[in-house]
């Protein structure tokens, strides 16, 4: 049976479309949303709802749409949960599904909420599953977990292309109904950037639903087609399927725009969307207003809907909701709905107001087309199962509700007024002043460049919105230096109206058992919102939270006046001060896809790469991510895993030559006059007797006395330092410089640059890496008396100029080299061949922090944690003493710093032999009563090292002084004993360090 | 997204560009061991919550690289005005709300 009416609609009749919904073929056109195709076969019921598993159609038209949420499939990896019916336009194949329902929509075992809804009422999930308590994992969790969610989320990733741009213009108008197109006619011409932009598939808003109206002496659609071609020769830039979905300082909007998904045949790379970001110089907000709901048993039943939808799926789609329709409505607007679905052939039942006046050419219009009026009345019931049958209605005399009759129907048309759409608005920080006569808020002050016109500030009818338009643009005009007169309008056919506001209706039965539900996609009824109340819930941001009401992905568009009106009833308080809730972006739900953009899979954040990458990954690394950097975390060779890996690296370089690619260090180069007064002032350690030549370890800490940061720093010449950081410390530690020098000591001559990425930095490490690098540097004798350990000389290595340094971070003999980066690559190689004759073997960072643990060596930022100062680090040896002043020196003697008790860094070595967890928590006696005292915690843990059992660094109370000591580390399985030993596994004397001494 | 303008480009520019870098005119004592403990807490710690008008800091870290002072309005978010760091506090009054 077809509900389309011959001549009706804007949908193309020479174009139909076929589509699917839940496996069956349907057919409409093009013009069609999914919703109107349906409902143009008669087909009300689209989904369950999201607790209850009701059956539901939808109530409205556009994207406030709360219950016709399908799922929609166009292709791989092309599903989308939760897609308005009421806005998914119809493309060729497309494929859509009900959600929420189980096996099937028609029937439906999840139902079985509905019957339980006792338990699930107002905080249900505060309240139904706290007890018993054992209940909670096995019973309540899994429930709770199968019952969440709206529809099913996609299991496959997005092949879709996304894209984003900006934009910059005068007059950004948001929403293309009558107040819109009068806004950006009054904006065109002048030589200004307008940009007009609507949700929809095409500009219009109310026009498209009151084809009746006359602007000045032409037809609405007429009116419209010569606007827009008018507007476009102007040069407005007019965008349709397109959402601005937030509000953002200084004038900056951001749009979706939807540019694929209407499309039979998508062409190859074309983005499925497009973020928009705008910064305008001035906004209209012409968002128009949205038809509230009626409260009352039953309201959410397939067939009631909004009667401002019912003219909209009538008249720009050219569908019948209801061939025996009964509105329901407190405003005039529903009688128009009721006129023009009668002069559309339907028998409407009966026009029920709750009004005991209504104006009287409504009531000679509904007794010209024979429509039954009922004054005064409510409703109270509906019945029909997975479509409504009949209406229950009442007369209502002051505070008495008669006895109910039914009205048989296939359809209800609700109206409960109207609702200024508010949301971007409230984006804005904009204030909401309450109207009692519009029993609404209006929006006042905002701080943006923004005016709001028309039904968005509660003005009425087509000719006050085209009036306001103009007039609200003119005054955004005004402040751009556009001064004019505001465009006049005349418009016939116009359907102003006025109407009252409800709480729920009267009813003659229980309240307490009605389901007159307020949030349809969250299941809150008008009962749920008292009981908030009486449980004590007074702020309107609590009501929410505590029913959910206006929590869903529909954001309240259609709840949260009646949710306020409830509540405030409940309350005894007027509206105002009970308050609204917070409106945030996104205005309707939005792909992640958009927000993303281009930033997915490698471009959603760098990887950044030495110059020795490739080899290490020809030469089989397995990686770790440090910071944004790559790095090699060990080599395995076949059959290897981590930790055998691991202790064979260990074991080569301890034992010959070990080479390891450092270049993703940080690097800054501190240059000037003042250069060493800078260094020594940043750093603990003293620097303004380092000679040029040689290196110094450094320790930066933050004026509060706490370790930052280290490194190794070498004077390349008097003025010129090269400065070492931790690889993730980089641009941190260059800031804090930058800040200190900027702002604290501008008298200062010193220039900083970051050399990180100029540098390819190799270390080589063993008793084998002098003899190594020898016969490569011609110029330069690697003697311990030449060229001591901590040296440093710009000299050619391998015939490439470079920065060599004698430092080492294993405790062997070492040298780093630094050479331009470019040239990274063939200076390992080079010593990659060198180095065979001593079994050279790359290791990666795993072995290079087994290596420094076992000297103790820390890393900052694992052993140190923003609270350890260079004594609890057992590091006072890098301060300087005879400093006046360095940053942290003043922050270092404060009293709790200089406390005794605080925690030291210490070695540990376990009693049983085994392997400590890092973070694990550390007691001196553990047999005390839980909760324990815990003194401590493991920073560093390692066992494929070269001591022979495995090693650990912990952070202990007054650790230093309680060195042979037994602390234990409980465990979920057992208690591990551990002794405290010197952080110094290995080679406490140095010796190894020295070139000759081990070999 | 705020926009800020950096009194050393010349140029107002979108916030991604800056960073945020906390309360301005705190003056590190330049002789910090002279301090008292309940001094050097105060230099290091205690740092103003205001309703209104805020004397912060920004650097201009995606561009000139300059750390900057700002007056900016935390009820409202905007920016009072911007002015090179080491200068005077403006004047509060001569301040025109929305001017950057
Ligand atoms: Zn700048």
């Amino acid at each position: 049976m077809s509900y389309r009416i011959p001549g009706r609609g804007r949908i193309d009749r020479a174009q139909p479309i076929r589509f699917t919904f839940d496996g069956h073929d349907v057919e409409g056109f093009r013009g069609d949303t999914v919703a109107s195709a349906l409902l143009a076969q008669g087909n009300h019921l689209m989904g369950r709802s999201f607790k209850y598993h009701r059956p539901r159609g939808p109530v409205a038209a556009g994207s406030e749409e709360p219950n016709a949420l399908i799922g929609t499939r166009r292709g791989k990896g092309q599903f989308e949960p939760n897609t308005r019916a009421t806005m998914q336009e119809l493309r060729k194949g497309l494929e859509t599904t009900s959600q929420n329902k189980y096996p099937s929509l028609k029937f439906d075992v999840g139902a079985v909420n509905d019957a339980a809804y006792m338990l699930f009422s107002a905080g249900f999930y505060y309240k139904t599953f706290m007890w018993p308590r054992n209940f909670w994992h096995k019973v309540y969790e899994p429930f709770i977990r199968a019952a969440a969610g709206l529809g099913v989320s996609p299991t496959e990733e997005d092949p879709d292309v996304y894209a984003s741009r900006n934009m910059h213009c005068d007059v950004l108008i948001v929403g293309a109904g009558p107040s819109g197109l009068a806004a950006a006619r009054q904006a065109a011409g002048k030589g200004l950037k307008v940009v007009l932009v609507d949700e929809h598939s095409e500009a219009g808003g109310t026009l498209l639903s009151e084809p009746q109206a006359k602007i000045d002496g032409v037809a609405a659609w007429d009116w419209l087609s010569s606007t827009l071609a008018e507007l476009e020769a102007a040069g407005v830039k007019v965008m349709t399927r397109t959402t601005a979905i937030g509000y953002y300082h200084e004038n900056f909007i951001g749009m979706v725009e939807r540019l694929t998904d209407h499309l039979d045949e998508v062409p190859q790379d074309t983005p499925r969307e497009r973020m928009w970001r705008v910064r305008a110089k001035q906004v209209v907000l012409a968002q128009g207003a949205l038809e509230k709901p009626l409260v009352f048993h039953g309201n959410d039943r397939p067939g009631v809907m909004l009667a401002g939808s019912a003219q909209t799926f009538l008249n720009r789609f050219g569908v019948l909701v209801g061939k025996r329709p009964v509105v329901l409505t407190s405003h005039d607007s529903a009688w128009y709905a009721a006129f023009d679905l009668a002069g559309a052939g339907a028998q409407v039942q009966a026009i029920v107001d709750t009004r005991a006046e209504v104006r009287a050419d409504l009531l000679d219009q509904a007794k010209a087309l024979n429509i039954p009026v009922k004054l005064s009345h409510t409703a109270t019931a509906t019945s029909g199962r997975l479509r409504v049958s009949s209406l229950r209605v009442n007369k209502v005399s002051g505070s008495t509700v008669s006895a109910g009759s039914e009205i048989k129907c296939d359809a209800v048309l609700m109206s409960g007024g109207w609702t200024p759409s508010l949301h971007l608005f409230s984006h804005t920080k904009g204030k909401l002043a309450w109207d009692d006569d519009l029993t609404t808020f209006l929006p006042s002050d905002t701080p943006e460049d923004c005016v709001i016109a028309g039904a968005g500030r509660g003005l009425w009818g087509i000719e006050a919105a085209l009036a306001d338009g103009a007039a609200q643009a003119q005054a955004a005009l005004d402040a751009l230096g556009q001064a004019g007169d505001a465009a006049s309008y005349a418009v016939d056919e116009d359907r102003p109206g006025t109407g009252v506001m409800h709480k729920e209706l009267p009813t003659d039965k229980q309240p307490g058992r009605a389901k007159a539900f307020v949030d349809y996609q969250n299941d809150v009824t008008a009962k749920d919102l008292r009981l908030a109340v009486k449980e004590g819930m007074r702020s309107i941001e609590h009501v929410k939270r505590y029913t959910t009401n206006g929590m869903a992905t529909d954001q309240g568009k259609m709840s949260n006046i009646n949710g306020l009106n409830i509540a405030a009833d409940a309350l005894g308080k007027k509206q105002p001060q009970v308050g609204l809730t917070t409106f945030r972006p996104p205005y309707t739900p939005t792909t992640f896809g958009a927000f993303a953009g281009y930033h997915r899979g490698s471009h959603f954040e760098v990887t950044r790469k030495t110059q020795i990458d490739a080899w290490a990954e020809e030469n089989g690394a397995v990686y770790e991510p440090v910071g944004q950097w790559r790095r090699a975390r060990y080599f395995p060779k076949s059959g290897e895993d981590m930790d055998a890996a691991v202790k064979r690296e260990c074991a080569a370089t301890r034992s010959s030559v070990g080479i390891f690619d450092a270049s993703t260090l940080g690097k800054i180069e501190v240059v000037g006059p003042d250069a060493a007064e800078f260094v020594n002032r940043m750093y603990t350690n003293p620097f303004l007797k380092l000679a040029p030549g040689k290196c110094r370890y450094g320790l930066l800490c933050g004026d509060d006395g706490f370790i930052r940061d280290d490194g190794v720093i070498g004077r390349i010449s008097d003025d010129r330092f090269h400065v070492t950081t931790t690889t993730g410390g980089a641009a941190r530690v260059l800031n804090m410089m930058e800040d200190y020098l900027q702002t604290e000591w501008p008298d200062l001559d010193v220039w900083l640059t970051s050399v990180t990425e100029q540098w390819s930095t190799i270390a080589l490490n063993g008793p084998n890496a002098a003899k190594l690098l020898q016969p490569l540097v011609p110029d330069l004798v690697l003697t311990e008396e030449n060229f001591p350990h901590m040296s440093c000389a710009e000299v050619d290595v391998a015939g490439i100029p470079a920065r060599l340094w004698r430092v080492s971070f294993t405790g062997e003999i070492g040298f780093e080299v630094n050479v331009p980066a470019p040239l990274g690559r063939q200076l390992w190689e080079t010593l990659w061949e060198a180095g065979q004759q001593y079994d050279i073997c790359a290791y990666g960072t795993e072995t290079m922090h087994v290596l420094r643990a076992e000297k103790g060596y820390i890393i900052v930022g694992q052993d140190t944690d923003g609270t350890v100062t260079p004594f609890d680090a057992g590091m006072g040896w890098a301060v300087g003493k005879k400093k006046a002043d360095f940053v942290g020196m003043r922050g270092m003697a404060r009293p709790d710093l200089v406390a005794k008790g605080r925690r030291q860094l210490v070695g540990l070595l376990t009693e049983d032999g085994s392997k400590l967890e890092e973070g694990a928590q550390i007691v001196l006696d553990p047999n005390q009563p839980i909760p324990m005292k815990m003194v401590g915690f493991v920073t560093s843990s390692y066992d494929q090292g070269t001591v022979g059992q495995p090693i650990a660094l912990a952070l202990v109370e007054g650790g230093q002084d309680r060195m042979g000591e037994t602390v234990y580390i409980p465990m979920p399985d057992r208690t591990i004993a551990a002794k405290i030993v010197s952080t110094i596994f290995v080679d406490p004397e140095n010796n190894r360090l020295k070139i000759g001494a081990a070999a | 997204m705020l926009l800020i303008h950096c009194p050393h480009c010349e140029e107002t520019l979108p916030e991604a560009e800056f960073a945020y870098a906390g309360q301005a005119h705190i003056v590190r004592p330049a002789d910090p061991m002279s301090q008292t403990d309940e001094q050097w807490e105060e230099f290091l710690f205690i740092r103003e919550n205001a309703k209104g008008a805020h004397y912060e800091r920004w650097r201009h870290l995606h561009g000139c690289g300059r750390f900057f002072n700002a007056v900016r309005d935390t009820v409202s978010d905007r920016f009072l005005t911007t002015y090179p760091s080491g200068t005077p506090r403006p004047d509060l009054s001569t301040l025109t709300e929305g001017k950057a």
